[in-house]
């Protein structure tokens, strides 16, 4: 195969204080965070989480994004297991400052996509320089 | 009196007759290793992406795989006999123009082959995909289910 073929990238268990009322692990998304001039955009690997099964919070710089999955038919024996099935948790500190009444979500094909968009102030702006 | 010897170089024979003695035996090991699923347990697998679960009942397989941010038109799915084929790609989905502070998602081309444990009926593969995970259902073949056999009595 080429180089580009995609490897697996191996789920990353989230140590957390305090225990779980699940009895599932819990994993650290892999997540694309950039940075355009107005917004501030976060993207997560969420498989198996529905839109309805995502909270993300907003607590003055931190961020924090959950996803639950839904729990699996037990009647099955396994026979192979290459990945195990966890909820999603991970928190972020946001260094800049987020207008959060306009902070949109969606979610795709397992990906969860959170834009954030800058306030008003924080927005680079381009200070004219008047030639006298 | 007893006679002790120590062993000399010349009592290992042939050195390199049997390092190809050792290698024989670590081949026959292994090849018992590798022709069957392992049974349960996580593993980073084979490594290919994607990662992929497979479960089973009396007559059905069932394979999950992990594949987020790939579109259900990029998936290639493909069984004939015991083998299956996963196809696909992940396409990168991002503006221009923008600086990244992360960058932990990857894109790229991918392509497994599994070689299923049971012969399935290729014609009745029934593929759901759902919120990044894809679910197949692959009844086994006639011949790869459970049979229960009634003992009679005379």
């Amino acid at each position: 195969m080429a180089d580009n073929s995609l490897q697996v990238q191996e789920k990353k268990e989230v140590e957390r204080s305090g225990e779980h009322t699940r009895n599932k692990p819990v994993f650290a998304p892999a997540v694309d965070i950039y940075e355009a001039e107005a917004s501030l955009t976060l993207v997560a690997d969420m498989p198996g989480v529905g839109l309805d099964d995502v909270t993300i919070d907003l607590d003055k710089d931190l961020l924090t994004i959950r996803g639950t999955v839904p729990n699996h038919a037990t009647d099955r024996t396994s026979i192979w297991s290459e990945y195990a099935v966890g909820d999603y948790y991970r928190q972020f500190n946001l260094s800049s400052a987020i207008d959060r009444a306009k902070i949109e979500a969606t979610m795709k094909d397992g990906v969860l996509t959170v834009t954030l968009p800058k306030v008003e102030a924080v927005k680079p702006r381009r200070i004219e320089i008047k030639a006298s | 009196m007893a006679l002790f010897r120590y062993p000399t170089f010349a009592d290992f024979g042939n050195p390199l007759a049997e390092l190809a003695r050792a290698k024989r035996e670590m081949d026959r090991l292994f090849s018992n290793v590798s022709s069957r699923w392992p049974s349960g347990g996580f593993g980073a697998g084979s490594g290919v992406f994607p990662a992929l679960n497979l479960s089973e009942t009396g007559d059905t397989l069932f394979l999950e795989a992990e594949v987020p941010g790939v579109r259900a038109e990029d998936l290639e799915i493909s069984v004939e006999g015991s083998t299956l084929v996963l196809r696909g790609e992940r396409k990168a989905d991002t503006p221009e123009n923008v600086s990244y502070h992360r960058r932990e998602r990857v894109n790229g081309r991918f392509s497994k082959s599994i070689s299923l444990p049971y012969e399935v009926q290729a014609d009745q593969v029934e593929a759901e995909y759902r919120d990044g995970v894809l679910r197949l259902t692959l009844p086994k073949a006639e011949q790869a289910k459970p049979r229960s056999i009634t003992v009679k009595t005379s």
